[in-house]
């Protein structure tokens, strides 16, 4: 097996609040393969954008990686000086935020901010990068690129507006691109567009992706494997089709039941009886234990994590083939 | 645009009207002006003459409609003191004042909004902390304070600088300025100085305010997602973010000090507008003081209306009949 592109190993990343040290990201490991899509799902809250932040190494104070190294290539990441960093950010690894409009500058046309972008890693001639800029901002489906490279984020629509983000992580053609939840704030058939591109364009380019989501069903259509989060932990990881048909996890298994789409109509929705715990009092075993119908005094324990073949997860009582989760 | 710019002249027409209304009659509630100039052994008759020249016998309605008329002709009177006319007498005090108030806004602003981005930016730094406290020092400290401090350390006790008066002045298409002999930039550094504390502490508090939320944003994070450097972070993200709130104070700040450098001008002895309308009050040259404060309502009203096409090139989304 060849190496991973990103490799990454007990993450911690911790931040100091009021309340006591809150460890948003606690112990997470995971590897991307080069042109692996790599799906990591949870509820709000339970890690996965401070995960996608770590990688990169943009925790704000008073939030720190405290722990864990993220490899790329082979190289670490965790403890980087800024500058060595700031060239991997946006070169080597790119993100796209949740909504687009709060993240373009509205007050930049979008041809200064990818300008910037571009010259953030490149020295490239005005008509040159203007040419580039055009080039892609075309590939990510943007009709007339050339002229609206002048236009402002406010006159571009929610779905443009998130294909120009996406045109803007794709400038310097990446290894890997971290979505964050890229899709949420948009409409359900601009949400279909968008997913129909980005995964053609990772076929195209052979690139790698981490999409973050919290929804289940977004990315059992694009990812190749999937990794689910609760409350800062990884519970269960593996091939997309299998976490997906046949999950592990007792988390897992409540998620994929609760799917609108899965009801049967006319039924009630099944929903995860109460809510995700709080950060700075984790129960000492299990996180998902208070809410799991199957815990008994075994999961007052903490779970190691069981590989079964190309799969891990980390529960006293899996969910066995056949069983009614 | 063009509709805009006409339509905000047509209302400062109304507000400098209004103003006007609100002047002369508070003048004229004042009293009379005339025994304050006449001297004290003039006889009932003079008296009486001089009252009648000056129409100050006449019901309040028709003095004003006859300034009214006066100004219609581009008259505002003239001064009962210098007894020349007012507009031009204005005119002749206005570049002392404008050169020292313009030096003291744009040294306050270019030296403000550096400082200010930095002490939001590194908040907790030693040098971010000095920063602020020097603009609550700038901010708390009465001007007339700081101005007698620098008069007694520069000019008294240092000797390395005149304390008052304006120095020699060069003619620029007509118009005399002092800052561009050597003289004239000693005699103006001291007042000019005076008036920069106040502006240099509000424009750091704004743009460190400004830059304190702005560095929150997911617009920053984004940035700093594609490389970029801090530099073009602060430089080009962050400042042209926070330039439409500093726009707006740099406007007022320089109306309001053309308009009320009273304080300074009046300690350092400079002879620009501030010290005309406060030696005007003090002697109640009426036709001076209602001409100065219709023509400050202009003033604010011009740059609050350069102030509004500014915010229209700095935000695109004000811009109207433009859509990609």
């Amino acid at each position: 097996m060849t190496a991973p592109l990103l490799a990454v190993e007990g993450l911690t990343t911790e931040f100091a609040t009021k309340a006591g040290i809150l460890r948003a990201v606690n112990g997470v490991s995971f590897e991307v393969a080069r042109g692996e899509v790599m799906g990591l799902v949870g509820e709000s809250g339970s890690g996965k954008t401070v995960t996608g932040f770590s990688i990169l190494g943009l925790i704000d104070p008073p939030g720190r990686v405290t722990g864990g190294s993220v490899r790329l290539d082979g190289q670490e990441l965790v403890g980087l000086p800024g500058g060595a960093m700031r060239a991997i950010r946006g070169k080597r690894i790119a993100m796209v935020f949740q909504d687009p409009a709060m993240t373009l500058n509205p007050v930049l046309s979008i041809g200064t901010q990818m300008g910037l972008a571009i010259r953030a890693h490149a020295n490239m001639s005005e008509a040159k990068a203007r040419q580039h800029m055009a080039a892609v901002l075309t590939r990510v489906g943007i009709p007339d690129a050339a002229r609206r490279l002048d236009a402002f984020p406010h006159q571009f629509s929610g779905g443009m507006r998130q294909r120009v983000a996406i045109a803007m992580a794709l400038l310097h053609a990446p290894d890997l691109i971290i979505a964050d939840e890229p899709t949420t704030a948009l409409d359900v058939s601009i949400q279909a567009q968008i997913l129909a591109e980005v995964k053609s364009l990772v076929a195209e380019t052979g690139m790698a992706m981490i999409w973050i989501s919290h929804d289940l069903a977004t990315v059992s259509s694009l990812a190749h494997r999937i990794a689910v989060m609760y409350a800062g932990r990884i519970v269960e990881q593996g091939p997309a089709v299998a976490v997906l048909r046949q999950p592990r996890h007792r988390y897992t298994s409540g998620l994929l039941a609760s799917l609108p789409s899965r009801a049967q109509p006319g039924a009630e929705l099944v929903q995860i009886p109460g809510a995700p715990p709080s950060l700075t009092a984790l129960p000492p075993g299990c996180a998902f234990a208070p809410r799991c119908p199957r815990a008994d005094r075994a999961c007052e324990t903490l779970p190691a994590m069981t590989r079964e073949g190309q799969r891990v997860h980390a529960c006293h009582h899996p969910v066995e083939a056949g069983e009614a989760a | 645009m063009l509709g805009f710019v006409i339509q905000r002249l047509l209302q400062a027409v109304v507000v400098m009207l209004v103003m006007s209304m609100l002047v002369f009659a508070g003048v004229y509630a004042i009293g009379n002006p005339i025994d304050v100039f006449l001297p004290a052994n003039a006889t009932q008759e003079i008296r009486a003459q001089t009252i009648a020249a000056y129409g100050f016998d006449r019901p309040l309605w028709e003095q004003y409609w006859r300034f009214l008329v006066r100004l219609a002709h581009g008259d505002f009177g003239r001064s009962l003191i210098f007894g020349m006319p007012v507009l031009p007498l204005i005119l002749s005090k206005l570049p002392a004042t404008l050169e020292i108030a313009l030096a003291a806004v744009l040294v306050g602003t270019l030296l403000g909004v550096p400082l200010g981005i930095y002490a939001g930016y590194r908040p907790n730094s030693p040098l971010a902390r000095l920063i602020m406290a020097l603009s609550i020092f700038g901010f708390s400290v009465p001007t007339f304070w700081i101005g007698l401090v620098l008069i007694l350390t520069f000019g008294v006790y240092l000797g390395w600088l005149p304390a008052g008066s304006r120095g020699d002045t060069v003619l620029v298409f007509g118009v005399p300025f002092s800052f561009l002999t050597w003289n004239g930039l000693q005699h103006m550094l001291l007042p000019a100085l005076n008036l920069t504390f106040f502006k240099l502490a509000m424009m750091i508090r704004l743009s460190r305010a400004g830059t304190r939320e702005i560095m929150l944003t997911d617009t920053i994070k984004f940035a700093r997602a594609a490389g970029l450097s801090e530099r073009a972070v602060l430089g080009r993200h962050v400042l042209k973010l926070i330039s439409i709130p500093i726009v707006t104070v740099f406007g007022l700040e320089l109306g309001s000090t053309l308009a009320f450098a009273v304080v300074t001008e009046t300690i350092f002895s400079w002879p620009g507008v501030g010290k005309l309308i406060i030696d005007s009050i003090t002697s109640l040259d009426r036709p001076v003081m209602v001409a100065y404060l219709v023509l400050v309502a202009f003033l604010f009203i011009t740059i609050n209306l350069l102030v509004d096409l500014t915010y229209a090139t700095l935000d695109p989304r004000l811009r109207r009949g433009r859509t990609a």
